[in-house]
């Protein structure tokens, strides 16, 4: 179930696909609490909740995987600092494969 | 394999593979393939050949195609000897200007132009970007207006590359064009390629927050018709569109497909209200849905579509069709090959279809002509 309402101050609500939401007992919203200030830390904060999950997100080098795009507020973090993207209070994160071509 | 002499004067299919080029003639009057079909390749051998195309304008027989060797890159080649001999690979060199900061990867679509615009070709190329040529294919230039584009870099690859894949003109020098790019969109221009403006309105993005951007969508393949040159039809990642006012707004047509996801798209070359597809059933699996190989054809501008299936296996068919491995030729014919390697023809209007060859690498393009006789 998405959460609702506004999270708390120092909370990032993060929303999944649907592909790894079995890491997460079927939510597609997740909360992060811990005051993440950054993508990377997103991404820490959901491995360190659900088992497994960040090594679908960050290869064995420690990079985001080259299908995978994290945005905030709507905007694919590639195209700013990557993992060092800043995440503010209240951001909205969202985590989608990406567009695969062939 | 039969030798090549350009001389046959029947259905030639141009199949471009991973592994190589191959040439496929039809045997026996008509030229559809009642008689068999001989192969001819591998040309290029172990270089991929995304693009291919036939150019009989101007009292030519020229084909063209563009190899990528992962090794030693991408050159664009062509034969006046129906692929006996083939051009050097320094002798049509086609670059991006140094200030770019771009190299060619790989063609996707040679385009020869209209018959009104002879001496003219365009290129579809990666990352995405137009070419074109004023001469008939002897010197290239970037068109500055995509080259240059303020979307530019928020364009972005997926796993196939950030290719420039579909032009489509209204044939008059210096008119309307469209081109797509995936994953990017399609772009207008109004102005004989000065300037492109983004034409996705109802094209939806599945795989970004915003599901409508302005840009940015993964669009497979754009096809119309010379008769209706304004109305367009759209295969997208998740989508099937049509367009009557030549990109400015969509609408979905997925009536009555089982999947809107998919690559390929044709037109019939004498109906403009006549469309193929190949459905897939996602982008995750990527193969035919419930594993039967089933063409759809729509003859009522996508009002409604219906299965194709005599002839195609329809049981075990994990199948995939990529998006220039359908092709039409007049007056009913259509042909495509699939990623295992297998050649499909339909002499009418794909109601019935034939095994042209299997056992070819992975199939990436497919292109039909009626070669001149010498």
């Amino acid at each position: 179930m998405p959460a609702s309402g506004t999270p708390a101050a120092g909370v990032v609500r993060v929303t999944l696909p649907a592909a790894l939401t079995e890491f997460t007992g079927g939510r597609a919203v997740v909360e992060i609490p811990g005051a993440p200030a950054s993508v990377g830390d997103i991404l820490a904060g959901l491995g360190a909740a659900h088992p497994g999950l960040r090594d679908r997100l960050i290869t064995e080098r420690g990079g985001l995987r080259p299908h995978v795009n994290v945005f905030v507020d709507g905007e694919n973090t590639r195209f700013l600092g990557g993992l060092d993207t800043p995440v503010g209070d209240g951001a909205e994160v969202v985590i989608l494969p990406a567009v695969s071509g062939g | 394999m039969a030798s090549g002499d350009g001389t046959s004067g029947g259905g030639t299919l141009l199949l471009g593979t991973t592994k190589g080029a191959f040439l496929a003639r039809a045997r026996g009057g008509g030229g559809a393939g009642d008689g068999g079909w001989d192969l001819d390749g591998p040309h290029f051998p172990g270089e991929e050949v995304y693009a291919m195309a036939y150019d009989d304008r101007a009292g030519r027989s020229r084909l063209w195609a563009a190899p990528h060797n992962p090794f030693w890159g991408t050159t664009l080649r062509f034969s006046d000897d129906f692929g006996a001999s083939w051009s050097g690979k320094a002798e049509r060199s086609v670059k991006f200007p140094e200030d770019s900061g771009l190299s060619l990867k790989r063609i996707w679509q040679i385009q020869p132009g209209s018959a009104r615009e002879p001496e003219v070709i365009r290129l579809g190329v990666e990352p995405a970007c137009l070419f074109i040529s004023h001469d008939a294919g002897e010197r290239w230039e970037a068109v500055d207006g995509l080259l240059n584009h303020p979307h530019r870099e928020r364009w972005h690859a997926g796993a196939g590359g950030l290719c420039l894949h579909t032009i489509i003109t209204d044939g008059e020098p210096g008119g309307r064009a469209t081109i797509a790019i995936s994953a990017g969109g399609a772009y207008r221009s109004d102005d004989g390629g000065a300037t492109w403006a983004a034409r996705n309105n109802g094209v939806r993005a599945e795989f970004l927050p915003d599901k409508h951007p302005e840009f940015g969508q993964c669009v497979h393949k754009i096809v119309h018709h010379p008769s209706n040159p304004a109305r367009l039809f759209l295969q997208n990642h998740w989508g099937l569109y049509r367009s009557d006012d030549w990109g400015d707004s969509w609408t979905d047509i997925a009536n009555g497909v089982p999947s809107d996801f998919g690559f390929a798209m044709a037109m019939h070359p004498g109906d403009a209200d006549t469309v193929y597809i190949v459905p897939l059933e996602s982008d995750g699996f990527r193969c035919t849905p419930e594993a039967k190989l089933r063409v759809y054809r729509t003859r009522d501008g996508g009002a409604s579509w219906e299965a194709l299936t005599e002839g195609l296996p329809q049981r075990n068919a994990y199948e995939t069709v990529l998006r220039d491995a359908l092709a039409t030729l007049a007056p009913g014919q259509v042909f495509f090959g699939t990623r295992s390697g297998k050649v499909y023809a339909s002499r009418d209007d794909g109601t019935s279809w034939r095994l042209v060859c299997e056992g070819l690498p992975p199939v990436v393009c497919v292109k039909a002509c009626a070669p001149r006789e010498a």
